[in-house]
């Protein structure tokens, strides 16, 4: 607990002042000078600035999250989607047709599909599954979106420029996790009653919307909003960096990914 | 010769006055779109595809299976095809412009189109999809325009036209190569996720498209005094479309085997809801089933060379593919694709009203550009023939007579 919480800090500093400096990733470099030398070699032989899985270079931002689903329950889940929800002005449509989700649950069956393990134990079986964009390493929403609307960041973060989306929803055919939502009429009629959080632009109709890992607030070195909420469920951090938060839990515990077959590379571990 | 279309009957006038009518109801409705969303469809967060891709999809076949007469005519000399390749490139002019109109509807920010251009990402297939589209639609009004005044003007096409001929040969491969890349390749949709889902896609569109011909052809010749398709040129065509459906067909039967023999559950799935249904959703079970009776009963009729040659048996046919291959690909394809979702659920898709009176208006739009270019055509011909009845002494390319009397 108190390991975690250590995490966090380590985390908002190294993130904060890489944005201070603004050198992306190669900020860890100057912040840790000791471990320099020792990731020198690699940043050596990979030409591109890019972060990716399985690249043993912390100089390399990869961000990634971790969801402890053996403490996740109805309370929490909830607690995390609406921290993700208000801050993002994502609309709620009042049908399933219409639907604006970015952050949501579901069964384990639902969830792993292609993974179907009868057998698994009660509890999992009947866990709330927290659902968002995977950010894959390898997006296949990226690669058909026709005119760049969606794009990855050098950090990871699969990101999205709704005045550039033309709302030709092939990336919604694209994605294999159902992670994005179009806006089939306009939104602010979902919004209406709540209180708008003016720090993020509410949508137009007729683009398509999902989770951007809280991009705006990583930029500004802070934590994503549902982390925030639910900070002992779920962790935020680097996955290039082997002592950061995400690969401490990892190497601790048994993780699974969504449709690990299709080589999408998710980037949102759960750990059971 | 674009003033031909500004002759006509009283019954010219009433079906363009009946197309017109119902693209101003789709109009109408498009605009109630506009300023709705794309929340007046039918499409949800599952289905997120409808209709509209469904008949983009399926007229970029009809569009390509202009070739099935190009490769004939100019490849093998088939001459027989002289008089009725325009019928099949103004048709494909019309398909391209519906699909282009498809797309358009079904785009959620269409004042952002230009987007595709200003940002061009060559990893995106619908790049490419924009590319050829435009460019068959150029090669086809090139071709189709140029043939056409050669025609009128009794002189061979000119020598650079050729050139654009055989560069229409690839392309209409192409078209249809690239639409069946919108959806192979995309992971997680099995349905879609399949080697042969081009081949398959180039088969029915061999079999859709000239059976649409033909049943134009045989309007054309009701509602001409004078032209005459040949009855060679439509028997032709009818093995083309018998041949093509067989494959169709029998690809189909591949996509059955591999998923079931298989017995891996993600690719069953989608087969599964098209033609049994899944957890007692069944809502496009008759209409796969029906297609795929369709399908039968046409290559049976067609199969059968005495049925074949009976030209109201061989519309029947035509009509039963036409109508076969449509649900095929323009329903079940694009619906059966995002069937169960990524969550396994299944959530079906009903289109809406102003979703049927866009669909509809489009269609008669196409229809419209359709009867203004084969009024033209045929006026052309009418001419041609008419001069050559009544014993006036013109000059006539040797090929042009081949075909004049038949």
């Amino acid at each position: 607990m108190k390991n975690e919480k250590n995490e966090r800090r380590e985390f908002l500093k190294i993130a904060g002042l890489t944005t201070l400096l603004g050198l992306g990733g190669g900020a860890f470099d100057f912040l840790k000078p000791g471990q320099l030398d020792a990731s020198s070699g690699h940043a050596e032989d990979s030409h591109d600035s890019h972060g990716g899985h399985g690249k043993e270079d912390k100089s390399k931002v990869r961000w990634a999250m971790t969801i402890d689903m053996r403490k996740v329950d109805g309370k929490v889940a909830q607690k995390a989607i609406e921290a993700c929800h208000s801050f993002h002005n994502v609309p709620d449509m009042g049908n399933p047709k219409d639907e604006i989700k970015w952050l949501w649950t579901d069964s384990y069956h639902h969830a792993f599909t292609d993974a179907a393990n009868e057998y698994i134990d009660d509890f999992l079986m009947n866990a709330p599954f927290l659902l968002l964009c995977n950010h894959c390493d390898s997006p296949p929403c990226v690669k058909v979106c026709p005119t760049k609307a969606t794009y990855k960041r050098p950090d990871g973060i699969v990101a999205m420029d709704y005045h550039r989306c033309i709302g030709c929803r092939f990336c919604m055919a694209g994605c294999p996790y159902g992670s994005r939502s179009f806006n089939w009429r306009e939104p602010r009629e979902g919004l209406n009653g709540k209180t708008l959080n003016i720090e993020y632009p509410t949508r137009m109709r007729g683009v398509v919307e999902k989770c951007n890992f809280c991009a705006e607030l990583v930029d500004k070195g802070q934590l994503p909003k549902c982390v925030t909420a639910v900070p002992d469920v779920l962790a935020f951090g680097n996955l290039n960096d082997p002592d950061s938060a995400v690969r401490q839990i990892l190497r601790k515990r048994a993780s699974i990914k969504r449709k690990p077959e299709l080589g999408t590379k998710p980037s949102v571990f759960y750990l059971v | 010769m674009i003033e031909r279309a500004l002759q006509g009957n009283s019954k010219y006038w009433s079906w363009i006055f009946f197309l017109s009518g119902l693209i101003g109801i789709g109009f109408i409705a498009y605009i109630y779109q506009l300023s709705y969303g794309l929340g007046v469809t039918g499409m949800s967060r599952d289905v997120s595809w409808g209709v509209y891709i469904a008949q983009f999809t399926y007229l970029v076949g009809v569009a390509a299976s202009a070739v099935m007469l190009v490769i004939p005519m100019y490849l093998h000399n088939y001459k027989k095809y002289g008089k009725v390749v325009i019928f099949g490139e103004f048709l494909a002019i019309a398909a391209v412009t519906m699909c282009m109109l498809f797309i358009i509807v079904d785009i959620g920010q269409p004042q952002r189109v230009l987007n595709v251009i200003l940002h061009p990402t060559p990893n995106s297939i619908l790049f490419w999809d924009m590319i050829v589209l435009n460019g068959y639609l150029l090669i086809n009004i090139i071709v189709g325009w140029n043939t056409l005044l050669a025609d009128k003007k009794d002189v061979p096409p000119a020598g650079w036209v050729k050139f654009f001929i055989y560069l229409s040969i690839p392309w209409a491969v192409s078209i249809h190569t690239v639409t069946a890349f919108l959806y192979a390749g995309l992971p997680g949709r099995h349905l879609w996720l399949t080697a042969i889902m081009a081949p398959r896609f180039l088969a029915s569109a061999f079999a859709s498209g000239p059976s649409l011909l033909i049943l134009l052809l045989l309007l054309v010749k009701q509602f001409s005094k004078r032209f005459d398709p040949g009855y060679d040129a439509i028997q032709s065509l009818a093995k083309t479309v018998c041949y093509a459906m067989i494959i169709n067909i029998f690809f189909l039967f591949m996509e059955f085997f591999t998923a079931y023999y298989s017995n891996i559950p993600g690719h069953i799935h989608g087969l599964e809801y098209l033609f049994f249904g899944m957890d007692g959703k069944d809502n496009l079970v008759p209409f796969m089933r029906v297609s795929l009776l369709f399908g039968f009963s046409g290559v049976a009729i067609l199969l059968v060379p005495a049925l074949r040659r009976n030209l109201k048996i061989l519309a029947v046919a035509c009509a039963l593919i036409f109508m076969g291959t449509y649900i095929d690909k323009g329903v079940g394809l694009v619906i059966g694709g995002f069937v169960p979702n990524p969550f396994e659920n299944i959530t079906e898709y009903y289109p809406t009203l102003p979703e049927l009176a866009i669909t509809i208006a489009i269609w008669s739009i196409g229809a419209l550009i359709l009867t203004i270019l084969y009024k033209i055509a045929i006026s052309v011909r009418d001419e041609g023939e008419y001069l050559e009845h009544h014993g006036v002494e013109v000059e006539k390319s040797d090929e042009h007579h081949a075909i004049a009397h038949h």
